[in-house]
């Protein structure tokens, strides 16, 4: 998927390429919202769904597949969007052989490094020191990339979240710490984790730039990274930004009860925020696009996450010998029960 | 033991484990329970159900996610004279708070050369779920139970957790206490009795045999339960040993166990390689040399991070064709 030229923001062109690309991500969640339930899914699943437009906005204000991107388990629509095979995508996360990690890894450690998207971590806060490394590196070898690290509101409460944040600003690391503030940390609400629910604040002792943008609205949300991820490469400093969104699902296809930490009357409220239907009803206003068109769309998409299912369910599960592939690079570890 | 008539209940190792939670929480106002989401959310695994209704945010404490801070805001009360019970969502987050456990809870007494005491309790669901994979797949109890200082216990039954679970909270040491996730809904009888405790340090036959023991703790011993069902129909008599505490460990009885059978094969989930299956191995051999017919045979897990793909999950697992196959291999 290509990313959008500046001059070319809010053609008609690049509106339908933010929609086709959310719609895409809503409908491959959806579908793994499915076979979860069917038990072709196992273990923990986070979907996306209500988050798309961050992923999207991010993704056109980089220079993908350049720049590192780095997140925990929430994982599944930023490699579709570096061009990852979602056929591959959706066999990792049914632990098929075609699977990214050829099963190993699962939903939650979804990688694709060859286009500089490293995963996929499921210890809440261990991959935010690693996205410090990326970094790192990347100024240590005088690149001008910038690292992406997503992480939770939940996440951002770890202690290695200040250590890596100290370091970055000692050593003016070209990371955007991108938190993604969807009101919960599994079932905890946001006030009941953060002393101070304006997380934006916290990159102001470390002297990191910092502010707070809505990551709803994927034309304004995506104005406004573009104009961090520009300031960072320029600077190669450290940003830290609170991105407003919301998660519409279940933290986890495990979590079938969210009326313990969200009112039916809450959550239905800030659906309305809801990023596609946002974007579908911009491009109605300027006449951009059909009710009609958009129906299209949609049919073709979910067809398309429908043919990507199939063929990876076709895959087959791993054979049985290659568990002990992978665990070193250049030998086994030893063997047998 | 006298008989002494007690009821008992059947429920589930879950609920056993919520039964004395609640029941320590109402005898000693110094008890708390600290964790992620254990509170307005009910507990990931359901273990403090209804307690947050009905105790409190005092007492029933919604933590950050932040192992480390949390862990050690509990040893320092601990210190200073509570006696907090820490719920890690999973054991494998514990490695977060590794350092404050085994740098800083496990030493206080010794440091201080007995002037402080961190009675602490650290418990959680440690080994294999269903598909979890590489990273909230591990069984730490042997990690802990190499460090001194620390007790380590692994119940395999309901009534064990029960009995144990109030010895931890009892005991003015830290414990670490390990709760298999596949066994939270084993049942068993429970007495009904705010006193009943399970000392440490006390292995227990619940299988008696001649021709082997099978030797192992935590969910490993329902799999050796099984697998002596099994080896019977092959006529061969396993007795089964259920380790119960891994520090203090029982040796007595294992040794007694290995003297009639003659044979042992140790079975653990955790990581074959430098796993805790082979200080009970090497304790065998060196405590029973003379009344074993064949080498101690270890049955552990494979030495990988455990992966995603069920197939491939379950080969790391022992089960009961692994332990019978251990068993075959004594000759
Ligand atoms: C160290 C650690 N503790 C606890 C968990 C369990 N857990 C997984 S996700 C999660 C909530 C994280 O919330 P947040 O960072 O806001 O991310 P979100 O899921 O909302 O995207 C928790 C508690 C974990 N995976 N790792
Ligand atoms: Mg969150």
């Amino acid at each position: 998927m290509a990313k959008a030229k500046l001059e070319e923001i809010e053609s008609p062109a690049m509106l339908e390429e933010f929609y086709r690309q959310m719609l895409f991500i809503r409908r491959f969640e959806e579908k793994c919202n499915v076979a979860y339930r069917l038990g072709k899914i196992g273990g923990y699943m986070h979907t996306y769904v209500g988050m798309e437009a961050t992923a999207v906005g991010i993704h056109h204000a980089i220079k993908p597949t350049y720049d590192y991107m780095i997140t925990a388990y929430r994982d599944h629509p930023q490699p579709l969007l570096l061009g990852t095979d979602p056929v591959k995508v959706m066999a990792e996360i049914m632990g098929r052989s075609d699977g990214m990690s050829r099963g190993k890894g699962g939903s939650m450690h979804v990688y694709d490094i060859e286009r500089g998207f490293y995963g996929g971590w499921g210890i809440v806060g261990g991959h935010i020191p690693i996205g410090g490394g990326l970094a790192f590196a990347s100024k240590y070898r005088n690149e001008d990339r910038v690292t992406i690290c997503l992480l939770g509101d939940g996440a951002a409460n770890q202690g290695v979240v200040f250590e890596t944040m100290n370091m970055a600003a000692l050593w003016d690391l070209p990371i955007i710490f991108c938190i993604e503030n969807n009101e919960f940390a599994m079932g905890t609400r946001l006030e009941y984790h953060a002393a101070d629910t304006e997380l934006y604040k916290r990159g102001e002792p470390f002297g990191i730039k910092s502010e707070r943008i809505d990551g709803m609205d994927v034309l304004s949300f995506h104005k406004d990274m573009q104009r961090i991820v520009d300031w960072t490469r320029e600077n190669q400093k450290p940003y830290w930004v609170e991105i407003m969104n919301y998660r519409f699902n279940g933290h986890g296809a495990a979590d079938n009860d969210r009326e313990l930490y969200r009112t039916k009357a809450e959550e239905s409220e800030a659906m309305k925020r809801d990023p596609i239907a946002r974007l579908e009803e911009i491009m109605l206003k300027r006449n951009v696009m059909t009710r009609e068109k958009m129906e299209a769309i949609d049919e073709e998409l979910t067809d398309q996450v429908e043919a990507i299912y199939e063929q990876a369910d076709a895959s087959p599960f791993p054979d049985a010998s290659e568990v002990y592939d992978n665990v070193y690079t250049d030998m086994e570890p030893e063997k047998g029960h | 033991m006298a008989a002494v008539e007690v009821a008992t209940q059947t429920m589930s190792y879950r609920d056993a484990i919520s039964k004395v939670l609640s029941e320590e929480i109402e005898a000693n106002p110094d008890v708390f329970i600290m964790g992620e989401d254990i509170g307005r959310y009910q507990g990931t695994f359901r273990v403090t159900q209804g307690m947050f209704d009905k105790y409190g945010e005092k007492r029933i404490i919604d933590t950050p996610i932040t192992e480390a801070g949390f862990t050690g805001i509990a040893i320092g009360a601990a210190m200073a004279g509570l006696r907090p019970v820490v719920e890690m969502m999973t054991m494998s987050f514990s490695i977060l708070a590794m350092d404050q456990i085994i740098n800083h809870a496990a030493k206080i007494h010794y440091m201080t050369g007995g002037q402080a005491k961190c009675p602490l309790v650290i418990r959680g669901p440690g080994g294999a779920a269903k598909q979890l994979s590489a990273q909230h797949t591990h069984c730490l109890e042997g990690w802990y139970a190499h460090a001194p200082g620390l007790k380590v216990v692994a119940p395999a039954t309901a009534i064990d957790a029960y009995g144990m679970l109030r010895q931890a909270i009892r005991d003015d040491n830290p414990v670490i206490f390990t709760e298999n996730p596949g066994l939270y809904t084993v049942m068993g009888e429970v007495p009904d009795n705010r006193e009943f405790v399970v000392p440490f340090g006390k292995a227990n036959i619940l299988r008696e045999g001649t021709d082997v023991s099978l030797v192992g703790y935590s969910r490993m011993t329902q799999i050796n339960l099984a697998a002596a069902e099994k080896l019977s129909e092959q006529g061969i008599s396993a007795e089964v040993v259920d380790v119960r505490s891994l520090s203090p460990l029982d040796m007595t009885t294992i040794n007694a166990s290995v003297a009639k059978t003659h044979r042992a094969v140790v079975v653990y989930e955790d990581w074959k390689f430098g796993g805790f299956g082979g200080e009970i191995a090497s304790r065998i051999a060196e405590e029973s040399f003379d009344d074993l017919d064949a080498p101690v045979v270890r049955c552990g897990g494979l030495n990988v991070p455990t992966p995603y793909a069920r197939n491939l999950e379950l080969e790391c697992i022992p089960d009961v064709d692994d332990v019978i196959a251990a068993v075959q291999k004594l000759g």
